[in-house]
């Protein structure tokens, strides 16, 4: 069992090459005795006798003589315990707040296990964020996955925050829930930030945050994500709670695999990244879900800055493709000073059909915001003309969408950060501003919600007023 | 023949694996992996080396553990059960490995296919001294509500049947007939095993020439595919790709559905699964699950058994095709499945073309889609198989390898537009980019059911969407303020069309299905519709005038407010056009002669 390899064959990046090793088993972990210090590692490809490793804490001082390796003969694990809420470890588990060790309940395979399609329970509960954009046209369902498109400069961490600190499902206790806050890649003040914030909000003894910061190893940051799902899973389905996953940045996990997946000399596909990259963000955004015999949920939140603000970008987009849906932030609207900058028409919750109108939120609901999105598309048209022709020469409709539009974003899409608006509020926000338009333009709502919603505003003597 | 030989792992590389010590190992052959059995299929041969690909989690094999050949290609169990069930990427059904492992799924799981102990009510179609070939129907079982199983003679079995079983219940490994085969007997039973990538024997091949009716307007009006035909649905995220599959899944008229989940959301099969067995099928008041099985592998399963499972989904289509029914696979995305191949091709480092895509990729898209057809069996009854693909491009970009290779091998098109689906448009399928080369062939049909104008008023249809992208051009330039009244009017009826008559909601008790009669009575109504409207603005009566009156906005409710089954509505929707019409025609008559006074 205690061999101990002397030596090594080849070191390229993050990667080291043993020989000669027996009885090596696939996905292992190693430990790597070198000049004193002990670093961890895992093996990824077995050929003969010949294994390839990567190290979590990266490669340097290692030279081919300097090193001792012994196998430990189990796959990468993490520790867990009701203890580890409102803890602090580094990416692959190890706690890092100076509080000690974390005495095991159990320990778990970081990799985990997909759910069986047919033990998961369809999500359909809502959660109120709050925030009007987000409740109102890209709802989110308890046990979803819906992430935040974003660039660099936008307030995504702010919005990640507020989400936080407001999430509420109507009706029910909050008591039972965890916040899983996993950073890959990120600054440190940014960390720093979500900290401070989760302390504030007096939350932060019900979260465990898994930190791989900018200058950590980028070994450690592709099992970062895994592990926080691990402890997440471990919450919310051996001591049912409702767990809320946020990961940030995406982005940056996905270069790390880039990068290993370079220097192991792989093809690569769109962008250099390896053909994969689907495959291995679904074993994360995946973990997200409920089961259908016991109560407990994770909804994730990652967060992922879109590079270039292009959201065909191979992260983004093959994101799009596992989650239920997005939320995109837009440069423009955060440059006129709108928080949350979000750009309605690509954002999207697949699971909303399922959790809003009669019986969840309001009846009207999906109708008014079936009516918001189409008139808004509306208005990107008529903004497109008015460039060209410009706004006087608009006709009298087109400058009632146009006024629709600037209200629309003032008065729907801001907020303040700490304003928490609840779906009743939202909605009858949308109702004014659907007022703002004649009747018969609004084709997306029938006629029995027209009759009891739909306010004139003219006859209201401007009826906006009255919530600015 | 040696059987069971051993070989030994020599290396590992997250799914793909390396054999040595066992050079008698075939191409395509199942092997069972390492201490566990993992399932896996041998994919390249050397000369002293075997490459597997595994079917699970390889995670903790060890080099020396031992590689059992079973000397059979990868094969799926056919025979009674398969319907209304729902498998992983190689037919082993989910609520067994439940039952096993408990809610996630863990490896090693031997689970067999079907529930061999499981009895089913038999009646026999032939008896003793009958000549049965491959194929002959020998036996009935209600296998649901439903569907009528009917048991086949296996492909390579022919001769004179000499003892029947009686009438009565029997489990699957029960023989139930015995023909002399040539010098020898042989016992025939329920269950037959057929390779994955082998296509099933067939008679003949026939002509399409009847359409696989959705009640999608966009789809059976526009570009409709034919039965036995096949189409692709290419889309971004957020397009609505799934949606319009579960759509076509529940709604169109083939007698089985076949629904492949290829590495697609977990929830998506969940949502099936919950809304299938609760959704009544119009056409026999049964349940929708009764028809269906699913095969569902995620995007987190393992990725070689998602590059099996549309294979054994088409196996499948296959056995219920040489029943002599029509039968629907959907396969969502064959884009996952192309990863696949890309991920393992990857792995044993081939030379890549397109996107780091192998080149053999065409080819086995057009073996795929090649399955598909219109057939005559060997049993004399006629059966075909429909395969309605999701593509699901890179960044929504269309001339990526798989999307333009998959357009090779389809004649049918929808493609699904990303502004369409930001307005909340749905079905979101681009009606300039479409195409269904099915339409000509299914003329024939059309003409019987309706009355005979269908094609003439589909042209029409869309011509007027035709004139109106180009006018959309103009407005995007200039407004739309100055354009002619008539041209106006193209537009007006123009959005008639895409609101009330391509635009569907899945939603609506309504609007989720609709027959190809009320399909073309809408259609009637919108071009009768623009006809008066045309003739009024051709007397220069502008066309807000129309619009004030509200009946544009009628007729674009028309699909909520008029019944799907009693088309007497319509007749007072075209009464009621022609009325308000008339009215302001009179009107405007009245005007112009007090102006002329």
């Amino acid at each position: 069992m205690s061999v101990e390899y002397i030596g090594l064959k080849e070191i390229s990046g993050p990667l080291v090459i043993l020989e000669g090793v027996k009885d090596a088993s696939s996905e292992e972990m190693v430990e790597i005795q070198v000049e004193g210090e002990k670093r961890l590692g895992r093996i990824i490809e077995i050929r003969g006798g010949l294994c390839v490793v990567q190290v979590f804490e990266g490669t340097d001082g290692l030279s081919l003589t300097n090193t001792r390796t012994r196998l430990t003969g189990r796959p990468l694990e993490i520790p867990l315990s009701l203890e580890i809420l409102g803890r602090t470890l580094n990416g692959i588990g190890q706690p890092i707040d100076g509080f000690g060790g974390i005495f095991p309940e159990r320990r778990r395979d970081v990799n985990g296990h997909a759910i069986n399609p047919v033990a998961r329970r369809y999500p359909r509960n809502y959660i109120q964020t709050g925030i009007s954009s987000i409740d109102g046209l890209t709802t989110l369902i308890r046990g979803q996955k819906l992430p935040i498109f974003s660039g660099s400069g936008i307030p995504h961490n702010q919005l990640a925050v507020q989400i936080v600190r407001q999430a509420k499902i109507s009706g029910e206790e909050n008591q039972n829930f965890a916040v899983v806050f996993a950073a890959m890649g990120v600054k440190h003040d940014v960390a720093e930030f979500f900290k401070t914030s989760f302390r504030r909000s007096g939350v932060l003894d019900r979260v465990l945050m898994f930190l791989n910061l900018a200058n950590d190893p980028v070994v450690e940051r592709i099992v970062t994500p895994r592990a926080a799902l691990t402890a997440a899973e471990y919450l919310a389905f051996e001591h049912h709670m409702h767990v809320l996953v946020i990961l940030t940045d995406m982005t940056s996990y996905a270069e790390a695999l880039r990068e290993i997946s370079s220097s192991k000399g792989e093809i690569p596909s769109r962008k250099g990244y390896p053909g994969y990259l689907y495959s291995d963000l679904a074993s994360i955004y995946e973990r997200a879900g409920m089961l259908d015999d016991r109560e407990g949920s994770i909804t994730q939140i990652p967060i992922l800055t879109m590079p270039n603000d292009d959201i065909t970008h191979p992260v983004p987009d093959l994101t799009g493709y596992i989650t239920e849906g997005q939320v995109v932030l837009e440069r423009t609207l955060s440059q006129k000073g709108i928080y949350p900058p979000v750009s309605v028409l690509p954002s999207l919750s697949r699971l909303m059909k399922d959790g809003i109108g009669e019986g969840y939120t309001r009846e009207d609901h999906p109708q008014v915001a079936n009516q918001l999105f189409s008139s808004y598309a509306r208005v990107q048209e008529v903004r497109a003309l008015a460039s060209v022709i410009g706004e006087d020469e608009l006709s009298d409709l087109d400058k009632q969408y146009m006024e629709f539009g600037q209200s629309f974003e003032s008065e729907f899409l801001q907020q303040s950060i700490d304003e928490e608006r609840d779906i009743e509020h939202t909605l009858d926000l949308g109702w004014m501003l659907l007022g703002l338009l004649p009747r018969e333009e609004l084709d997306r709502v029938s006629d029995d919600i027209l009759n009891k919603y739909y306010h004139d505003n003219d006859s209201e003597g401007g009826g906006l007023q009255s919530w600015t | 023949m040696i059987k069971n030989t051993q070989g030994m792992i020599y290396g590992i590389n997250g799914p793909v694996i390396r054999v040595r010590g066992n050079n008698r190992l075939k191409m395509l052959e199942m092997v069972l992996v390492g201490d566990e059995k993992l399932i896996g299929e041998v994919i390249r041969v050397d000369r002293d080396e075997a490459i597997v690909q595994v079917y699970e989690s390889t995670a903790g094999l060890k080099p020396g553990e031992p590689v059992i050949s079973t000397g059979k290609p990868l094969s799926v169990m056919l025979g009674p059960g398969i319907i209304g069930n729902i498998f992983d990427g190689i037919q082993r059904p989910l609520v067994k490995i439940r039952e096993k492992s408990g809610e996630f799924i863990r490896r090693g799981m031997s689970v067999t296919q079907l529930e061999l102990d499981r009895k089913w009510p038999v009646k026999m179609l032939v008896k003793a001294g009958d000549r049965v070939e491959p194929g002959t129907k020998i036996a009935e079982v209600q296998e649901t509500e439903v569907v009528k199983h009917f048991v086949l003679v296996p492909p390579d079995i022919r001769g004179e049947v000499i003892d029947v079983a009686k009438d009565g219940e029997y489990t699957l490994c029960q023989p139930i007939l015995k023909i002399q085969c040539g010098p020898s007997e042989k016992e025939v039973t329920m269950v037959q095993e057929w390779p994955v990538r082998k296509p099933r024997p067939y008679r003949s091949r026939l002509e399409l020439n009847k359409p696989l009716v959705t009640g999608q307007r966009v789809i059976d009006t526009l570009f409709p595919i034919a039965k036995g035909g096949a189409a692709a649905i290419p889309g971004g995220f957020g397009t609505g790709k799934t949606m319009t599959q579960h759509q076509l899944a529940k709604w169109s008229n083939a007698d089985i559905i076949v629904y492949v989940g290829c590495g697609e959301r977990g929830n998506e099969i969940t949502e099936v699964l919950e809304d299938f067995p609760k959704l009544i099928d119009p056409r026999n008041n049964q349940s929708l699950m009764k028809r269906t099985v699913l095969i569902a592998n995620t995007s987190n399963m393992p990725v070689a058994a998602r590059e099996a499972s549309i294979y054994t989904g088409i196996t499948l289509a296959e056995f219920y095709r040489d029943m002599g029914y029509d039968v629907a696979v959907m396969a969502d995305s064959t884009s996952r499945w192309a990863e696949a191949l890309r991920e393992i091709s990857g792995r044993l480092e081939e030379m890549p073309a397109e996107e780091g895509f192998p080149a053999y990729l065409p080819s086995r898209l057009s073996e795929f889609y090649e399955r598909a057809g219109m057939v005559e069996n060997l049993n004399d009854t006629k059966g075909s198989i429909s395969i309605i693909g999701a593509v699901s491009p890179q960044g929504g970009d269309f001339s990526e390898p798989v999307t333009q290779n998959t357009k090779r091998f389809i004649r049918c098109f929808w493609a699904l537009d990303k502004q369409l689906a930001y307005t909340r448009h749905y079905p979101a399928i681009n009606w300039a980019s479409s195409y269904s080369e099915y339409f000509e062939d299914c003329q024939d049909w059309y003409r019987e059911k309706t009355d005979g104008t269908f094609s003439t008023k589909r042209a029409e249809l869309l011509r007027i969407l035709q004139e109106e992208s180009k006018l959309l051009e103009i407005v995007k330039l200039i407004g739309s303020d100055i354009l002619p009244d008539e041209q106006k009017l193209v537009l007006e009826i123009a959005k008639v069309i895409r609101l009330g008559f391509l635009q569907q909601n899945a939603y609506h008790e309504n609007d989720t299905y609709v027959p190809v009669m009320k399909q073309l009575k809408m259609m009637e109504t919108i071009l009768e519709l623009y006809a008066g409207a045309k003739r009024l603005v051709q007397r220069s009566i502008p066309v807000s005038v129309i619009r004030k009156t509200g009946i544009l906005d009628e007729v674009i409710r028309m699909k909520y407010t008029l019944d799907n089954e009693h088309l007497s509505g319509f007749d007072r929707l075209v009464d009621k056009i022609h009325e308000t019409l008339d009215q302001i025609g009179r009107d405007y008559q009245v005007r112009e002669r007090k102006g002329l006074e």
